[in-house]
């Protein structure tokens, strides 16, 4: 009875949105397979989108007790659903490319310019350390250099 | 997003180590904020402190304003070098979301004499 008189499709469309936003930041994210495409996120806000629809559908229905609220609540709740979906999308698809082309970048074949930097402790390193300095026992084959943002 | 991939990296250390390869991260953090980092994560391998984006800039990878406060910091890049300093594989992502996996680094590592 009570099933029948909420809009549950509504309301189950709104998590659904939400939770395929912020699984990606707090789940996904950790495992590259999830990470580097956020499929299992689109797979929730498609679960989502449906869920919609029917809401949408079932508060415009005629037989509603307040047709004029269900109405205005079913498309607030699926605006914001679908803004919610739609930032998603618009920061990985648009935001996420926002980097600098770094054409100056050294390329392959180029000897990567050298740099002392200090470490945690404050202690400076240089590059030619770091490439001389045994790994495992025996002389480095190889240094992998990642830059990364920071500030978390 | 860098954390899931330092964390990749910190997850496949033995492996690298095993193939005589040396992590090093860089960003435009202080020296006490990575040491937090670290400590939190669990990071093993050496994070150094860029705070000028001197070396960011000579390596052409500033992301002008990107950062906290409107503070330059680097774009997401990775630079495998052999032990004579010669860059032998490059990767600068389009996207921020997609970044390195450490296997292939391995893979590329094979490569390195």
């Amino acid at each position: 009875m009570i099933l029948r008189r909420i809009n549950w499709p509504l309301w189950v469309g709104l998590l659904l949105a939400l939770a395929g936003f912020m699984s990606y930041f707090f789940i996904f994210v950790w495992f590259p397979f999830t990470r580097d495409f956020p499929w299992a996120n689109f797979v929730l806000f498609v679960l989502a989108g449906v869920l919609l629809v029917m809401g949408l559908r079932r508060g415009f229905a005629s037989d509603r007790p307040h047709p004029m609220r269900s109405k205005i609540i079913s498309v607030l709740v699926s605006a914001v659903s679908f803004l919610v979906i739609g930032f998603f999308v618009f920061a990985y698809f648009v935001g996420g490319r926002m980097l600098p082309a770094s054409k100056g970048a050294p390329q392959v074949g180029q000897r990567a310019p050298d740099f002392t930097l200090p470490d945690t402790t404050g202690k400076q390193v240089a590059l030619n350390e770091l490439m001389t300095a045994p790994v495992n026992g025996k002389a480095p084959r190889g240094v992998l250099l990642i830059f990364y943002r920071g500030y978390w | 997003m860098c954390n899931s991939e330092l964390r990749g990296i910190e997850k496949s250390l033995d492996k690298l180590s095993e193939a005589g390869i040396r992590p090093v991260a860089i960003s435009v953090d202080a020296p006490d904020v990575s040491r937090n980092l670290a400590q939190q994560q669990g990071y093993t391998f050496p994070l150094l402190s860029d705070q000028n984006v001197e070396v960011i800039h000579r390596y052409d990878l500033v992301h002008a304003g990107a950062g906290e406060n409107g503070h330059d910091i680097a774009r997401p890049a990775e630079f495998l070098l052999d032990s004579t300093g010669t860059v032998r594989w490059i990767n600068l992502t389009e996207n921020y979301f997609v970044r390195a996996r450490p296997e292939q680094v391995l893979e590329v590592s094979k490569l390195l004499k």
